[in-house]
């Protein structure tokens, strides 16, 4: 009898732990943690050939949904704020908002949205999506790392991601000529997702 | 040419005021023009909104100094042959002139100030930013600049084209008052001139 009950105890306390093992699978959707800034759009170009500019679009949102038996099927969507767009200078941003550069006011959102993934190590991979800037929709494929995974001190789950990518201004119809060096720019995004 | 303003005539300090702001603003506004389209290799690329800038935070001490003196020394009184209408229209846009050129100088600055770093005047001193970082601020004040410097320039042609009109049309005083010239015949409401 006692014996019996314990067994129970112990097998019901087993299913408990299987399924928080399963609850805690990385597999799911992800909403990038926009509330708490654990994210970042940070963009990265030369100037003159002599020194990087580092910049960043502080208000951008996204999710990506995670399928860990078929890593391959996973899929991430994300939209930025142009307007946005803090490079530490109030005239050189006034400026990216204007219609030598981003055109805010015609183009106020860039857009990703993933079409396919190819896995290319253990925690690396290539997303390729259709990139939209500056109204112009082109195919890009960012290189993205898995940074870690798991849960989190407070009760969540969480995965972050950073991945990058180099365009070419020109390819999105931004023309503004600034010089030979500068005719490409450096996409860099780092985020965390909080699993729904 | 005595440097106060009397009952009909300006004097010197005023003239100079006048055209000295004149000359600024349209000096002001033809540089911000072009300057905003430069080539980033182009050697004025800096330079001119420098000197945009530079001179826009002198202008704003020329206005106060300007706006003091009108009140130390108010100007003449209206021609007598000037319309009821015409004074009042005349008055309306002075003010608005006035005006203008505050809300184009203050948005000025506001837009270069809006991260919080200060506008250096030709290299010599700064004045700081009054808002510190303010983020979107240097759009709302481009947006404001941008109309506020269009108007003031429309409403100066109107006023240089209404000065043109007493001059041409009416054959009467009030450009040549204000270049400093003497009155073209006398004017009877001003006992002491005539003679």
């Amino acid at each position: 009898m006692m014996v019996s009950l314990m067994k129970k105890a112990g097998l019901a306390t087993a299913a408990l732990m299987l399924s928080t093992l399963a609850f805690a699978e990385p597999g799911g959707t992800y909403q990038f943690d926009k509330k708490d800034a654990h994210q970042f759009v940070m963009f990265k170009i030369s100037h003159l050939g002599y020194s990087w500019l580092y910049g960043r679009f502080n208000d951008f949102n996204g999710t990506f949904t995670v399928d860990a038996d078929n890593p391959e099927k996973s899929s991430v969507q994300a939209t930025i704020q142009t307007a946005s767009v803090d490079s530490n200078h109030a005239e050189r941003d006034k400026h990216l908002r204007g219609d030598d550069f981003l055109d805010v006011d015609k183009y106020p959102t860039a857009t990703f949205q993933s079409t396919s993934i190819e896995k290319t190590g253990d925690k690396t991979a290539k997303i390729t999506g259709d990139f939209t800037l500056h109204g112009v929709t082109k195919p890009v494929t960012l290189d993205a790392k898995l940074i870690g995974y798991g849960d989190d001190p407070w009760g969540g789950y969480r995965m972050g991601l950073e991945a990058s990518t180099t365009l070419k201004l020109a390819d999105f119809g931004i023309t503004k000529n600034l010089g030979p060096a500068s005719e490409t720019v450096e996409i860099i995004i780092s985020v965390e997702g909080i699993k729904k | 040419m005595p440097i106060r303003n009397d009952r009909t005539r300006y004097g010197w300090l005023s003239i100079g005021l006048h055209w000295l702001v004149a000359a600024t603003v349209i000096g002001l506004f033809a540089l911000g023009l072009w300057m905003v389209d430069l080539g980033y290799y182009d050697p004025w690329y800096r330079t001119g909104p420098d000197i945009h800038r530079s001179i826009g935070i002198l202008l704003f001490a020329v206005m106060l100094v300007r706006l003091l003196w009108r009140w130390l020394s108010p100007p003449p009184a209206s021609l007598p042959t000037h319309q009821r209408w015409e004074t009042l229209l005349a008055h309306l846009a002075h003010w608005a002139l006035y005006l203008l050129l505050f809300v184009a100088m203050v948005s000025g600055y506001l837009i270069s100030s809006a991260d919080g770093s200060s506008v250096s005047v030709f290299g010599g001193f700064s004045v700081p930013s009054l808002t510190g970082h303010q983020s979107g601020l240097e759009d709302i004040a481009g947006d404001i600049h941008e109309v506020a410097v269009w108007s003031l320039i429309v409403l100066a042609g109107l006023h240089a084209l209404a000065a043109l009109k007493h001059h041409f049309l009416d054959r009467d005083d009030t450009l040549r008052r204000m270049l400093g010239l003497s009155p073209r015949h006398p004017t009877p409401s001003s006992p002491g001139e005539s003679q």
